[in-house]
């Protein structure tokens, strides 16, 4: 029992990742994709606004689910580090780029810095959610051994994994796009908001037709996986795709209640009919399971208090910080360095 | 026994690679950990005594942190990447042991991240004393993530709480994990280690501005609250790191051994200032008979485990570096007291910082000091602590990675850090040129017309 509970946290914490951050990626392909300098002026900035202050809060997520998957699952961790350490290594070289551009995009004032850091923040968006998308298709497909001793690329280069890497862009580019639609109207822009609402249908579009690819390309690499997917976690997938047909209903009609409630319940159905489906295997294709791969049982516990008190300090925090940021008290510009 | 060699020749660049983004990102760790406190002190005594100085000083402070802190983000997550993809026979083995203080310090990462984002963005809409308690999470969670982060570090040096049975951790003691014998002299070492970095770093950049000539207060201020503060805590330093070397002699007597030149079990063991160690053999350093026993025992008679106590192959492997590490740590960290008596002997005649150049000389080298200690510091616990990653229980060759190509990643990652670490240098140089010319202009039309021009808002 307890060995599931920390998995549901770190499903959870995946979800959350996956979320928040699959929107702050997102923003980074629209930005890349906003065009020349003037027609791409008001995306960029409102992208910008957007995503500044939270960029960074998101991010920890990625680093609390790597250090709850090591902790909790220490052999599958290491086996899928060794197995895919080509595209973890290109995701972590997007993070750096990304952040980095981020960073110091902010305090450079030259056109020409400006666009050559935006262009490396927006590039590695695109590369970051990839190559990520590819390690998790690896670990889908079953390509990851457990004894596994070195990385090869046919592990990561299957149909599945290609499909679930990008899957991973169009669902952040969709999220993204939701997201901004919902700025775009609190601002009371009806160009931008109609600009976005156009763009999220497209990713919407495009993310729908990956996970039926991946999907099907799943009948051929892991038809364990597959078979539940169609059948103990077909209410999960059924939500998924009802939540996806709802936003495009949505888009179309030109409405925008509900809109960001009804994306990020699709995308956490899908991890989670991911979740159902490959329970109780850890990694599949080696038939080590949840519980065979745990750690000891007060480890599980300390991740479970830990956890317990990071939902008591940190998600106060986050609605704090989302609050404000939802009421525009954060200012994405430069503080004012002369006194008020 | 093919992937056993494969290991072997990994580890050598694995453990370069770790160095370089560790090495790195410890700079800005401590930065992140400290310098949270620097501006919470300027703002402080900006709102308290409605002192405009003191308040521009925490704004543009906070703004130079916001840089650090991001790249300090990035350069964290690296690391933590590294420990499955450089190490994965760590994790696999002890993952369920090391990482609950990881586990922990996450939490304090994800406070850090969120206030200061609040912090860094709501100067404009948050009224004064709400905005200066948005920082106080900045500063606590920096000092208990530091906390978390040795409780790992300490375990590595005297790993305990969690039982084995055939090579695997069948039980685990979270308490005895996170207070484990070497947390108590590591982790205060280190979060003062932070704050001498941070203050003293921060205190220099304002003595090289008074050494050219900008000896207004703004200049004065900026240098003396970084500055008092750091020189504050180096005399706690000193007893805390003499408190930690007396430890190791006994927790991790290689690791000591290697330190101070002790290549055979014995008394009245004399201590070695500088000195290259060549089989066995000490040359052109400054021998002090029995000093070492001295100071270990706080007797000449004191008997210390020297390097012949343990096999060769489990001897650190290059003890003239980390002896020579340890010396510098030791011998910086003593000279940051000059400064230090110098500004307090000032203060208590003439209630003012000294005015002579030398005085400023020593502020303007502080910082780089600081930080050359604390690289220091950090090699001989870990160059020390070889060859094994957790001591006597598992060899970093045995921790490696058995992929190739780390000699690829190792190649990019010391480009990508150059570059890195060019550009957040180069930022800091750009904005303290803007402010430099905002104060300019503000001083230029002193009766301009009323609004003052505020430089976030020219674009």
């Amino acid at each position: 029992m307890i060995v599931e509970v920390v998995g549901a946290i770190l499903l959870a914490v995946m979800t959350l990742y996956a979320i928040l951050a699959g929107a702050d990626f997102g923003g980074g392909l629209w930005d890349l994709l906003a065009g020349g300098q003037h027609t791409g002026q008001a995306p960029r900035r409102l992208i910008d606004d957007t995503i500044t202050p939270v960029w960074e809060a998101n991010h920890v997520w990625l680093i609390f689910a790597l250090v709850v998957f090591w902790t909790a699952f220490p052999s599958a961790f290491a086996a899928v580090m060794t197995a895919a350490a080509l595209p973890l290594w290109l995701s972590v070289l997007g993070i750096v780029l990304r952040g980095g551009g981020f960073a110091f995009r902010k305090e450079v004032q030259s056109l020409r810095w400006q666009r050559l850091l935006g262009a490396t923040f927006a590039l590695s968006s695109l590369l970051t959610p990839f190559f990520m998308g590819t390690v998790v298709g690896a670990v889908a497909a079953g390509k990851v051994a457990l004894d596994v001793q070195h990385s090869t690329l046919a592990a990561w280069t299957g149909p599945t994994s290609i499909l679930v890497g990008c899957l991973f862009v169009a669902t952040c580019a969709y999220q993204a796009a939701v997201f901004l639609i919902g700025e775009a109207a609190r601002r009371q822009d009806r160009l931008l908001e109609r600009y976005f609402r156009y763009r999220a249908a497209i990713a919407g579009v495009t993310a729908g037709a990956l996970s039926l690819a991946t999907l099907i390309a799943l009948r051929n690499s892991d038809a364990m996986l597959y078979h539940r997917l169609t059948g103990r976690a077909l209410p999960l997938v059924v939500l998924a795709a009802a939540c996806g047909v709802a936003t495009l209903a949505l888009l179309v009609a030109g409405r925008s209640r509900w809109l960001r409630v009804l994306s990020p319940t699709g995308v956490a159905a899908v991890v989670w009919g991911w979740g159902v489906a490959q329970y109780p295997t850890l990694l599949p294709g080696t038939g080590l399971t949840l519980s065979g791969g745990s750690a000891p049982h007060a480890t599980l516990v300390g991740v479970i208090a830990v956890s317990i008190v990071a939902v008591v300090l940190v998600v106060p925090g986050f609605l704090l910080l989302f609050w404000l940021h939802g009421r525009q008290s954060l200012e994405s510009e430069a503080p004012p360095t002369m006194p008020r | 026994m093919s992937w056993m060699l494969a290991a072997a020749h990994e580890v050598v660049p694995a453990r370069a690679q770790m160095a370089t983004t560790l090495g790195f990102h410890i700079i800005l760790a401590c930065l992140g950990i400290a310098f949270p406190t620097i501006v919470l002190v300027a703002e402080y005594f900006g709102l308290k005594r409605s002192d405009e100085v003191a308040m521009t000083l925490a704004r543009r402070w906070s703004q130079a942190l916001g840089v650090l802190v991001a790249i300090g983000a990035v350069t964290g997550t690296v690391l933590s990447f590294e420990m499955g993809l450089l190490w994965p026979g760590l994790m696999r083995r002890y993952g369920s042991v090391i990482g609950l203080p990881f586990s922990l310090e996450g939490i304090f990462f994800f406070l850090e991240a969120i206030f200061t984002a609040i912090y860094l963005y709501g100067w404009r809409r948050l009224s004064g004393w709400a905005h200066f308690w948005s920082g106080i999470p900045i500063a606590a969670s920096g000092i208990f993530g530091a906390l978390s982060v040795m409780a790992a570090n300490s375990w590595m040096n005297q790993p305990g709480g969690f039982t084995l049975n055939a090579g695997h951790v069948v039980a685990v003691d979270p308490l005895k994990v996170f207070f484990n014998r070497a947390a108590a002299y590591e982790m205060p070492h280190m979060v003062l280690a932070a704050y001498l970095v941070a203050g003293f770093g921060v205190a220099s950049v304002y003595a090289v501005g008074f050494l050219r000539g900008r000896r207004d207060r703004y200049h004065r201020l900026g240098f003396a609250i970084p500055f008092v503060l750091a020189a504050a805590l180096v005399p706690a330093e000193f007893v805390v790191g003499d408190t930690a070397a007396r430890a190791i002699a006994t927790d991790q007597p290689a690791k000591f051994a290697a330190m101070e030149y002790v290549t055979h079990t014995s008394r009245d063991v004399p201590e070695y200032l500088g000195g290259v160690y060549e089989n066995g053999h000490v040359h052109f350093g400054l021998r002090i008979p029995h000093a070492d026993s001295l100071f270990v025992g706080f007797s000449t008679h004191t008997k210390i485990t020297g390097l012949d106590s343990v096999a060769p192959g489990e001897r650190p492997p290059v003890p003239w570096l980390i002896h020579l590490s340890f010396d510098v740590m030791v011998g910086v960290g003593s000279l940051l007291l000059i400064p230090a008596l110098w500004a307090l002997l000032a203060w208590w005649k003439r209630r003012s910082l000294p005015s002579c150049r030398w005085f400023w000389l020593l502020g303007a080298a502080a910082g780089p000091a600081a930080v050359l200690a604390m690289e220091c510091g950090w090699i001989v616990t870990e160059v020390g602590r070889q060859p094994w990653v957790v001591y006597g229980l598992l060899t970093t060759a045995q921790a490696a990675t058995t992929n190739g190509g780390v000699i690829d990643t190792l190649t990019a990652v010391v480009v990508l850090y150059a570059v890195l670490a060019v550009a957040t240098v180069l930022m800091l140089r750009l904005l303290a040129r803007r402010w430099r010319h905002s104060d300019e202009r503000a001083i230029a039309v002193p009766y301009g017309p009323p609004h003052s021009p505020i430089p976030g808002e020219e674009r």
